[in-house]
């Protein structure tokens, strides 16, 4: 410090003393870079080194031989996920499930935040109280009551029990009603001056002009109810019913351990979410944001 | 006017009536008959005595119980801090860089956020694997012999920790670069003049303004590393889950395996019990950032 205070002494300006000291300290920056590049890049490797595995036959998977690139490249164990396991079937289940889940999800929370946000009702507290206590009860604690109650509706090993006790997601309508909150006041009444009716103004002004939210959060929930794995796991014994990512652990291979194989089916598992996070990264950031309560 | 008022409340009873259906069925009724079980000494399925406290009493007494609780205890301390910390390196690293290079290396530290549990469990499982796993190579350089990690007992755990913080670090990474953004570039120009350097920066600057972030994403974390399951359970596979055992997983183990509902129950009570305690916590730190 006193060192820098002495450099700074000697200079005649702030702005020269500002210039010598980023001069003085390209190299710093330079190498800063360098270690976030590397870091970046031992972050991300086991992800490539997954991916590269299941492009490798499996006699060079277990080689001596370190590859970062496959020798001989093939899809051989890609072909046999699809046609050995029931890859196909989980991955529908997955679809179906995470879908239901998404859409069943911002319906009840938009029009629940716009009721709690527009409208005033008796019940109101109720509601929020409600919707708080749902924020602290850990819904991995309910895991038994969940069974117990999808076990009595006869859901267990169902699409409906899978998706049922998911439903559960108190961020997404406060999320939905502050921005219904900012919505302008004179939107509204203009359109009670032409008489729309609430229904309307809900589906018509509030939904439309956050569409942008409604994405973010429906891609956050698909991906979320994609990768749920506890709920699946306990709600379906049978392996035709089956989630994605549930089903490839839990079904062994009849052919025995073959590492690629057992990746492959890994990456395909991971495919339809990564992609979809590569395409809408935005959103993505913009919906985990909001959802810890920082304004995007 | 009254009757404006009543069709006001029609309208809002139908748009709240999903919401009063799901959360009474699948939230509120779940979590009281959850109490109301693990009074009782019912099965996973079918009706029970009522036993009092009996429940609670045994479960004080139970070596495997707090076996579970410890490890839980341990599994947070491991995690916690540590990614909090990674995760506030990482975002200020990533926070130097522009444009397509930030987004780049952004989505290469936030892709594993992403990914289900399961192609995590599957990736490392191949990292570690102790005849052909990549990371034997560093392993036995510096042990002198190759290590089954997820069949040691004392690697176990931090194991599990390490792949976690890696799964979960991207979720981090993002509040801390919002919470990076939202500092005025003018105050950093202000200690520039000033001849500060880099670590007096950091710790006169940024630690004290990414703090109110800090606190929240500890606590976050907090409450979501107390719900562990996924992890233990799948790397466990295979071998004996009794000494790792996490309490979800004792919830799931009392439950599914050994057929005893309420006695589950009043460990999903216990747990229940010590997550809202910091939830509440949690919920203040949030209020007093919103208040400001």
């Amino acid at each position: 410090m006193s060192v820098a205070q002495q450099e700074a002494g000697t200079m005649t300006s702030a702005q020269t003393a500002k210039r010598g000291r980023s001069r003085g300290w390209d190299f710093g920056a330079l190498l800063l870079t360098l270690v976030t590049v590397v870091f970046a890049v031992l972050w991300a490797f086991p992800i490539y080194w997954a991916l590269v595995t299941t492009l490798k036959p499996e006699s060079q998977v277990i080689g001596k031989s370190l590859d970062f690139l496959p020798r001989t490249w093939t899809f051989d164990a890609y072909w046999h996920v699809l046609v050995n396991t029931q890859i196909g079937r989980w991955y529908l289940n997955s679809l179906v499930t995470s879908v239901a889940v998404t859409v069943l999800t911002l319906a009840i929370s938009a029009a629940t935040a716009y009721a709690l946000s527009q409208l005033r009702f008796p019940g109101r507290k109720l509601i929020y109280y409600t919707i708080l206590a749902s924020f602290m009860v850990p819904i991995a604690a309910l895991i038994v009551n969940h069974f117990i109650l999808m076990a009595q509706f006869g859901l267990i090993n169902n699409w409906l029990g899978v998706i049922f006790p998911q439903l559960i997601h108190p961020v997404v309508i406060i999320v939905y009603k502050n921005f219904f909150d900012s919505v302008p006041k004179e939107f509204r009444e203009a359109a009670k001056m032409d008489s729309a009716s609430e229904w309307r103004i809900f589906t018509r002004i509030y939904l439309p002009m956050n569409w942008g939210i409604t994405t973010a959060l429906a891609i956050v929930t698909f991906i979320g109810a994609w990768n749920n794995f506890l709920w699946p796991f306990l709600a379906v014994s049978r392996p035709e019913m089956m989630n994605v990512a549930v089903g490839i652990t839990q079904v062994n291979d009849a052919f025995g351990v073959a590492y690629a194989r057992e990746l492959a089916g890994a990456i395909l598992a991971a495919l339809l979410v990564a992609v979809l996070y590569l395409i809408f990264q935005r959103r993505v950031t913009q919906a985990i944001m909001l959802s810890a309560g920082i304004k995007g | 006017m009254i009757r404006n008022q009543r069709r006001e409340w029609a309208v809002a009873f139908l748009l709240v009536l999903p919401f009063l259906l799901t959360y009474g069925v699948l939230f509120v009724w779940p979590t009281i008959q959850m109490v109301q079980l693990s009074f009782t000494d019912a099965p996973l399925i079918g009706t029970g005595e009522w036993v009092g406290f009996e429940n609670y009493i045994e479960m004080f007494d139970d070596r495997r119980f707090w076996t579970a609780f410890n490890n839980t205890a341990y599994f947070v301390v491991l995690t916690v801090i540590p990614n909090t910390l990674i995760g506030l390196a990482i975002a200020m690293m990533v926070s130097r860089l522009k444009g397509w290079q930030q987004s780049l290396i952004l989505a290469m530290f936030f892709l594993p956020y992403i990914l289900p549990v399961s192609v995590v469990y599957r990736i490392w499982n191949w990292m570690f694997n102790v005849q052909f796993g990549i990371l034997q190579y560093p392993i036995s350089f510096f042990a002198g012999e190759t290590i089954n990690v997820f069949r040691t007992q004392w690697m176990f755990m931090p194991a599990v920790a390490l792949v976690t913080i890696w799964w979960t670090c991207g979720f981090n990474i993002l509040l801390f670069l919002a919470g990076l953004r939202s500092i005025s570039p003018d105050i950093y120009e202000a200690a520039a003049l000033d001849n500060a350097n880099r670590w007096t920066i950091f710790r006169k600057i940024t630690w004290p303004l990414i703090w109110p972030v800090t606190a929240l994403v500890l606590t976050i974390q907090l409450i979501l590393q107390l719900k562990i399951f996924d992890q233990v359970y799948l790397f466990v596979q295979g071998g004996r889950p009794d000494p790792s055992m996490v309490m979800v997983q004792y919830i799931y183990t009392m439950a599914f395996q050994r057929n005893q509902g309420g006695y589950a129950a009043a460990i999903a009570v216990a747990l229940f019990v010590i997550v809202i305690v910091f939830s509440v916590l949690q919920f203040q730190l949030l209020r007093a950032r919103g208040e400001k």
